[in-house]
């Protein structure tokens, strides 16, 4: 009897899950197993024959110098824009938790990039920097720089790394600040009667407090450095010059759509899909545990 | 040690005062409580002191320093906040050694006097501990500890004890007693509990909405408060409050009765009488319709109305007493322990 009453019931929450699951399996799932089954294949520029050849596509791209190049500067880009972006956030977001006027207009500027498209926001930056029109190079010609991205790669990385560091500075910057206002204000002024000072405070209390917010974001932003890139990169340098911009993701869009070389590509996203999901478990395994002080 | 001087000390949040010219003068070495209703501005006060809260006018003085615009750090001060306020991360070693890093001193001295402060608090177990492994009354202590070993001028206090449960407090509340003694520091304690306040402080400074009502040792506040509000604060039962109309040297009670006492005084005063100076009397001038008893075994409570009317009377009469709710009996009330107020200003009026 009671069961009968109850049936109806239990049917719901399958239909309320259910467009949740088609969305998944439809726009990930299913495409990402076709990726796998790519890179298992080899398929000639024009798409006239294809050959199953196991894991030759990996095993090519583990010889490759470009690759393994690509792979290298990935994560020298990841690095520097984690470092970079973290770093200023925790700046600003360390003014901000101190400010008193003006706190709200102060913050909503500082959130404000993170609305801005990547492509604008690589547009914006192209603009700043082309070197013959922009101010910045204006600007660096006067201290004796002379800068082109288009011709030197250095340039042209450092420029990508601004880009993104930029773009995500106001999402670091909102989890630093909101970190930071948890902690207790008795906190830091019973270190204030200890005698700290603001740098010694910061140093002390606030950055060792707010430390799992810090790993927090070096997960995220890694993630966002390695795949989120793409269409800023592709708005400042299209990965060049001479490749020197061309980060992973980058190299999987070059070479599947650009270079029609489909298995390599897929192949490509394929390592790059193990990548965001070790990274996706390293941060639930220890997000959650809380980082132990 | 150090005495402190507060002159005529305001403080306000934008347009708003929340402390109107607050004076007094704490000695070398006395413990004073702060006491008060809750946003009667004791915390507000006691910041002010710390450094933690800016002067908005008036003079806070140290020793012999004027100390408004010093930094809390400089003001050589150790404060325990209601929250504890210990640093999660660190150890109850290091948290308490935290301020004497910070200052320079040598390792070999911090060790010492840590070790020092551990011993008196009872607390040398648990010095490698974070304070989340504490209870409340442990964390009490290590809060305590921190102030301590920095070996200031001046104890600060707000609500230490507020988070401990009832007999623990009665607990700690002798030990800081004990240890502010034994260190003869210069205290400041703020609680909104008068128990707590009576028992600790050398003296009492009644808050009440930003005005000092009165600064006096317990003794002097429960003989002769200076206002109704203090008589209505200090002792528990709360004094008894009765409208009377003074003339020729008697009060004329609401019933009509007439008592001895208003001296010189004419027109309408408030008489206020403790519960405890109500003494049965046969002949008694106050008489109370019998409402319910309270049984608290070594008194009883009797609560009433003053015959006739509709004014609440408490008694506290010694041992074990009853009689049918709706009866009267007679009290009087000895000269001396009997007060007046100004119904208008609040005041005491001398007779
Ligand atoms: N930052 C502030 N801005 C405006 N008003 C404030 C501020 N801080 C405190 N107040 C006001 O000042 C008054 C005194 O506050 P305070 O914290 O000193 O009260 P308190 O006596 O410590 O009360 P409690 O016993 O509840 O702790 C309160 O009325 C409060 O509303
Ligand atoms: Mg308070």
């Amino acid at each position: 009897m009671l069961k009968r009453v109850h049936f109806p019931a239990s049917v719901l929450p399958y239909l309320l899950v259910a467009p949740q699951i088609l969305v998944t399996l439809v726009f990930f799932i299913w495409p990402a197993s076709q990726a796998v089954y790519q890179s298992f294949l080899i398929e000639d520029a024009f798409g006239l024959s294809t050959e199953f050849v196991w894991l030759e596509n990996f095993t090519l791209l583990m010889d490759d110098a470009i690759y393994l190049a690509s792979f290298g500067r990935t994560i020298l880009f990841s690095v520097a824009v984690a470092f970079l972006s973290m770093s200023m956030a925790l700046i600003l977001a360390g003014f901000a938790d101190r400010v008193v006027r003006g706190a709200t207009a102060y913050r909503t500027m500082l959130i404000w990039p993170y609305a801005v498209a990547p492509v604008l926001a690589g547009a914006l930056w192209v603009f700043m920097f082309n070197p013959t029109l922009g101010i910045f190079p204006f600007l660096l010609e006067m201290v004796g720089v002379d800068w082109n991205h288009y011709l030197n790669g250095n340039q042209a990385m450092a420029l990508v790394i601004f880009a993104a560091a930029w773009k995500q500075i106001a999402y670091n910057f909102l989890f630093y600040l909101a970190a930071m206002q948890s902690i207790p204000r008795s906190l830091i002024e019973a270190a204030a009667i200890d005698g700290a000072g603001p740098v010694r405070r910061f140093r002390d209390l606030i950055f060792p407090l707010i430390s799992p917010t810090t790993f927090f974001l070096l997960v995220i932003n890694a993630v966002y450095a390695f795949f989120d890139t793409f269409g800023i990169i592709h708005a400042i340098t299209q990965g060049g010059p001479a490749n020197a911009t061309t980060i992973l993701v980058y190299k999987v869009f070059n070479d599947g759509f650009v270079g029609l070389d489909l298995g390599g590509s897929a192949a490509q996203s394929v390592i790059l899909m193990f990548l965001v999901i070790s990274m996706t478990v390293v941060q639930f395994r220890y997000v959650e545990r809380k980082v132990e002080y | 040690m150090a005495s402190i001087t507060l002159k005529d000390l305001v403080k306000a949040y934008g347009q708003i005062e929340v402390l109107h010219h607050v004076d007094g003068h704490i000695h070398d070495g006395e413990f004073v409580v702060i006491v008060g209703p809750s946003g009667c501005g004791k915390s507000t006060l006691l910041r002010m002191v710390a450094g933690l809260e800016t002067v908005t006018a008036g003079e806070i003085s140290i020793g012999d320093r004027m100390v408004n615009t010093l930094e809390p750090a400089d003001r050589d001060i150790a404060m325990v906040f209601q929250n504890y306020a210990l640093y999660p991360h660190m150890s109850v070693r290091q948290n308490m050694a935290y301020g004497l890093k910070i200052r320079k001193i040598a390792k070999a001295e911090i060790a010492r006097r840590v070790e020092e402060a551990a011993d008196i608090l009872e607390i040398r177990p648990y010095l490698d501990r974070k304070p989340r492994q504490l209870s409340g009354g442990q964390r009490q202590r290590v809060a305590m500890g921190r102030a301590i070993v920095r070996d200031p001028q001046v104890f600060l206090f707000d609500e230490p004890l507020s988070n401990l449960d009832a007999k623990l407090r009665v607990q700690m509340r002798l030990e800081i007693r004990k240890l502010q003694q034994r260190l003869g520091v210069t205290a400041i304690y703020v609680t909104h509990d008068q128990v707590e306040a009576m028992t600790l402080g050398d003296r009492l400074m009644v808050l009440n909405g930003g005005f000092v009502e009165q600064f006096g040792t317990p003794i002097e506040l429960y003989d002769k408060p200076a206002t109704l509000f203090v008589a209505g604060f200090i002792g528990s039962p709360a004094m008894n409050f009765l409208a009377t109309e003074a003339a020729d040297g008697s009060l004329v009670l609401g019933n009509g009765a007439r008592m001895a006492g208003g001296g010189s005084t004419e027109g309408r005063v408030t008489l206020g009488v403790r519960p405890e100076h109500l003494v049965a009397d046969e002949a008694g001038d106050i008489r109370i319709t019998v409402g319910l008893f309270e049984h608290l075994g070594a008194n009883t409570l009797l609560h009433g109305t003053l015959e006739g009317t509709t004014s609440e009377l408490i008694a506290s009469l010694p041992g074990h007493v009853s009689a049918a709710p709706g009866s009267v009996m007679a009290f009087s009330v000895s000269a001396g322990l009997a007060h007046l107020f100004d119904p208008e200003t609040g005041t005491r009026i001398e007779t």
